[in-house]
């Protein structure tokens, strides 16, 4: 190995027996879980503690919420199929899948931006009362990360696809780290959407 | 290059995500579907969160690959989700020790 190579970026250390980014994009997955799960056990105590909470459905918009759910779903399948093309040795379908991830992503944020402007339209704001003020907090926190992983996954469908020329398995790796973080994203939401929208 | 053993396993996988993604689709509508059954609100949480768990478990395990993951990955995940439950509980357990005449309004 060359000294000023990163190590195990394919073959797994022995001591752990994985390659060094599956590791760490678990134990940042980890931290993830309790930045969230600090935001979501706030939600239980401040709805347990509450004298009169509304139902979600009464405020939110359940059908575009449903609909949301679906490309969230749809996205993470495209995520997994890119990384299995890559493993197919299929380069083109690679990016078209990846592609139809990153598509999914957008429309996401535009039918969420939908969502906040039609709320925003009906003066509902965070500071309006505590569901809103949670929901705009889950919410938005669960939109920056779509965010975050719009950007990764453009640049792995642009300008780090090249590596795939030179080392595929190493970006083969890559594909299965960032969708591991891709799919937490829409596990995320999965919790989010009937806390919020159905109970 | 991949071997011929190797190609056959992914392909075998493809199938299993596109199974997970119809049992997902058919679980959102679930979910949508039974609150409109105007369930009590006890019942109400317990039904949608067990199928979000369903839902979550799917993903985790499939999409994830959790359902095959080295034992490391599965220690730091025993400890998170020991932390996750120790976190809801410290901050439910606030609940039962507010200043009396505190009042959260919604």
């Amino acid at each position: 190995m060359m000294p000023d190579t990163i190590p195990y970026t394919t073959h797994e250390r022995p001591d752990t027996g994985l390659y060094n980014a599956k590791i760490g994009i678990w134990l940042f997955l980890a931290s993830e879980v309790m930045l969230f799960g600090a935001l979501f056990s706030s939600y239980v105590l401040l709805r347990v503690g509450s004298t009169n909470w509304p139902l979600g459905h009464t405020i939110l918009n359940v059908p575009i919420a449903t609909f949301n759910t679906m490309v969230l779903i749809s996205s993470s399948v495209t995520m997994v199929m890119a990384w299995a093309s890559l493993k197919l040795n299929n380069f083109k379908k690679y990016r078209l899948y990846l592609g139809l991830t990153v598509l999914c992503g957008l429309i996401f944020l535009v039918v969420k931006g939908f969502e906040y402007n039609a709320k925003f339209e009906h003066h509902l704001f965070p500071s309006t009362s505590t569901f809103m003020a949670v929901y705009f907090t889950l919410t938005g926190l669960h939109g920056l990360h779509v965010i975050g992983g719009i950007i990764v996954n453009a640049y792995f469908l642009g300008p780090g696809s090249k590596m795939w020329f030179k080392e595929p398995e190493r970006l083969t790796n890559r594909i299965e780290v960032s969708g591991l973080y891709w799919h937490f994203v829409d596990l995320v939401w999965i919790f989010l959407f009937p806390v919020l929208y159905l109970l | 290059m991949m071997s011929e053993h190797h190609i056959d396993e992914v392909k075998k996988s493809v199938r299993i995500y596109i199974t997970v993604f119809v049992a997902l689709a058919a679980l959102t509508v679930v979910t949508v579907a039974v609150s409109y059954f105007h369930l009590s609100l006890v019942a109400g949480i317990a039904v949608a969160l067990f199928i979000a768990t369903i839902k979550g478990s799917l993903v985790a395990c499939y999409f994830m690959h959790l359902i095959s993951e080295k034992k490391l990955i599965y220690a730091v995940l025993a400890l998170t989700v020991v932390f996750f439950f120790s976190l809801l509980l410290l901050t439910l357990s606030g609940h039962h020790n507010t200043i009396t005449g505190t009042q959260i309004v919604s």
